[in-house]
């Protein structure tokens, strides 16, 4: 990402899968929920799509048998900072790991007409923007994709998608931006509250008893 | 005016943050092993500790072996990796202090089934857990949902979550069900007519006579599955039935037992409360339903016509057609066409002692089907395992053909050994079908523990009557 006059902006080639109901199983499947770490994920996005063996946690991409039709795994798209998808994306299990293979690929923002809540709420804690446009004009951004590698400019403080002379403008509320923006840190931001927290507790002890057993 | 989900956000609510989100307390932390080793680094480089520490509840579940037997080690764990993820559970509860049902207790199991049934899920508190299947405790009237893996580090370091709020949704279920119609079906048929985003957004209270009917186990099902239908949250008044079930899971003391019984009262819907969206179903025309696709959504009743391209929608086409293509679905017009391979009963969503009792009454005196090649029933926990032996549920399994395992999530996910090998088709009594989700290239069928009892003697799905 990168800062200029303008505020913060995405540029990028669109990467683009024509599906409903892309589940985080198939963001990063299961078996590489083993690690216990937060970064290294990017050889495994999409994994049952981009590749036509089983993988392991640990195996790289080079040692795997990759399926060259897979958009992710074609020129230019393998260096896609954007992905275009349908509707409810991110759907199912609330591993953020999904999020963590998407920024490890590359990938800064993921245009669809709905997401999954608990991915939408992982993704602007690790700088990924998610963007909601309506159905119509999901339709005709895959449209422009079969025209011609698509390349779209998102301005995330003016919340607005430039294509061309078009402007795309989306909704997104503002404290999620600045989370991405200014990569804020939650428990840093919750704690300045500590003293309400505090109180707040000393109440419900009293209160209700049975919960502090 | 207000609605259960409004009564119990305002209950635990600490303050307003200038982004405009809430800081709700949370009353309880359950923690696996998938989930949380991130969170705990997070909170060793802060430099922090557990916000309160009787809050949190641990144990290993996704990654552990259903063949161990007792006295197992989590060492003794053959995947190197998954080893490593539920040693270092055991570590970082030792290193924080942290409350675990490691894999040698008896109390050990699904983090779904162990909070309620050991009295740690209580009505009116919130609850979160690095899982989306935390919206399962919703049906004791809690606000329980699933948060992702900064969420948990957060809660840990703050014992807060920073959220905004939903909106409100009822769906009523009223009516009296068929014979071997259970919750799961209602469920799966809730998902099929409003789709796997019709609830995101929204927090879901379940209400009406077929709920009032049901017990606790049949309530946690239905809440449990609220995340396949989009609703992070689903939820359930509390009434007698929660009292009596609470009441016999209950480590508390008598009197405080009775204050929390009186404010436990309390907790339901006004009359006139006000949802954004209310749905009403009547469940006595509901038949068994089975998953034909890769999504919850694509389900039906059992001897419906599978969908086609030619009998659908546009928008829909090319979801049915990737869906067939991977289910392997080719001529085959209806589900009893289709060979199955394997049976799974278990899961967050089917492991308790109610699906096990339902499942043992299809098989008993029976035997499965020789083109099943394996079927195996994981109970949920140690305790619901003890409870079956008890009964001579496992017998009753082993004498027909099926294997009775240690508790675990087992084959709902690939985590651990039980997984579908490319291609092999399972029924399921789980709550995904997403490609992939029980082994690489495996075929999920979901259906509740009758259906997956019955179809494991039967070899393929049928009318169980």
């Amino acid at each position: 990402m990168k800062s200029n006059s303008e505020g913060l902006i995405i540029d990028g080639i669109v990467a683009f899968i024509d599906r409903d109901n892309i589940d985080t199983d198939q963001i990063i499947p299961t078996e590489y929920l083993k690690s216990i770490r937060k970064f290294g994920f990017e050889d495994y996005l999409f994994d049952g799509w981009r590749y036509k063996d089983d993988g392991r946690l640990g195996t790289t991409k080079e040692e795997r048998d990759i399926d060259e039709s897979f958009i992710l795994n074609k020129e230019p798209f393998n260096e896609s900072k954007i992905l275009l998808v349908r509707d409810n994306f991110g759907c199912g299990s609330s591993r953020e790991h999904a999020v963590w293979a998407l920024r490890d690929f590359g990938i800064k923002a993921v245009i669809a007409s709905s997401f999954g809540d608990i991915f939408y709420n992982n993704s602007f804690k690790n700088g990924v923007l998610p963007i909601k446009l309506s159905k119509s004009e999901i339709e005709f951004l895959f449209n422009q994709t079969q025209k011609k590698v698509l390349e779209l400019t998102i301005n995330i403080q003016n919340k607005e998608i430039n294509y061309g002379d078009k402007n795309i403008s989306f909704h997104v509320e503002k404290h999620l931006v600045d989370r991405i923006i200014y990569g804020l840190d939650d428990v840093d931001i919750t704690l300045k509250e500590k003293n309400k927290i505090f109180d707040f507790e000393k109440i419900r002890i009293k209160e209700r008893p049975w919960i502090f057993k | 005016m207000k609605t259960l989900y409004d009564k119990l956000w305002e209950e635990h609510h600490v303050t307003r943050l200038d982004s405009g989100e809430s800081l709700l307390y949370i009353d309880r932390h359950y923690l696996h092993e998938v989930t949380s080793p991130q969170a705990f680094e997070g909170l060793t480089k802060k430099n922090l500790k557990p916000w309160r520490l009787d809050a949190n509840i641990a144990t290993p579940d996704h990654n552990v072996p259903t063949t161990r037997g007792s006295n197992f080690r989590s060492e003794q764990i053959e995947d190197e990796i998954s080893k490593i993820q539920v040693v270092e559970l055991d570590k970082n509860c030792n290193k924080f202090g942290i409350k675990q049902f490691d894999i040698q207790s008896t109390h050990q199991g699904i983090v779904h089934v162990i909070g309620p049934e050991l009295g740690y899920t209580l009505p009116g508190m919130t609850i979160v857990c690095g899982d989306s299947h935390t919206s399962t405790h919703g049906a004791l009237g809690c606000l329980a949902m699933g948060i992702g893996t900064s969420e948990v580090e957060h809660v840990l370091a703050t014992q807060c979550l920073k959220v905004s709020k939903l909106k409100n949704m009822n769906v009523k279920f009223e009516g009296e069900v068929g014979e071997h119609v259970s919750s799961k079906d209602i469920v799966l048929y809730l998902i099929r007519q409003i789709g796997t985003a019709g609830g995101t957004g929204y927090a879901i209270e379940f209400s009406g006579s077929y709920i009032s009917s049901i017990s606790v186990e049949g309530r946690m099902t239905i809440c449990n599955m609220a995340i396949e239908a989009g609703a992070k949250v689903g939820l359930i008044a509390p009434d007698e039935k929660t009292i009596d079930y609470v009441k016999s899971n209950s480590f508390l003391d008598q009197d405080v037992f009775n204050k929390a019984e009186e404010y436990w009262k309390t907790l339901k819907s006004d009359d006139d409360a006000k949802f954004d969206k209310e749905i009403i179903i009547d469940v006595s025309k509901i038949k068994p339903q089975v998953t034909w696709g890769t999504s919850p959504e694509m389900v039906m009743n059992y001897d419906e016509p599978i969908p086609t391209v030619f009998d659908t929608n546009d928008d829909n086409k090319k979801n049915v057609e990737l869906a067939r293509d991977y289910m392997g679905i080719n001529n085959e017009s209806k589900l009893s066409d289709l060979t199955f391979d394997k049976v799974f009963i278990g899961s967050c969503t089917n492991s308790r002692i109610e699906d096990l009792r339902q499942a043992a009454e299809i098989v008993k005196g029976k035997t499965v089907a020789s083109n099943i090649s394996e079927a195996i029933v994981v109970p949920g926990s140690g305790l619901v395992k003890e409870q079956a032996e008890n009964e001579g549920l496992d017998k009753i399994f082993t004498d027909a053909g099926f294997v009775w395992r240690d508790p675990g999530c087992s084959m709902c996910l690939g985590m651990n050994p039980d997984q579908l090998k490319p291609y092999e088709r399972c029924a399921s009594t789980s709550n995904r079908n997403f490609e992939g989700r029980q082994g690489y290239l495996g075929r999920t069928h979901l259906m509740s523990p009758i259906m997956a009892a019955f179809t494991a003697i039967n070899g393929t799905i049928g009318d169980p009557s």
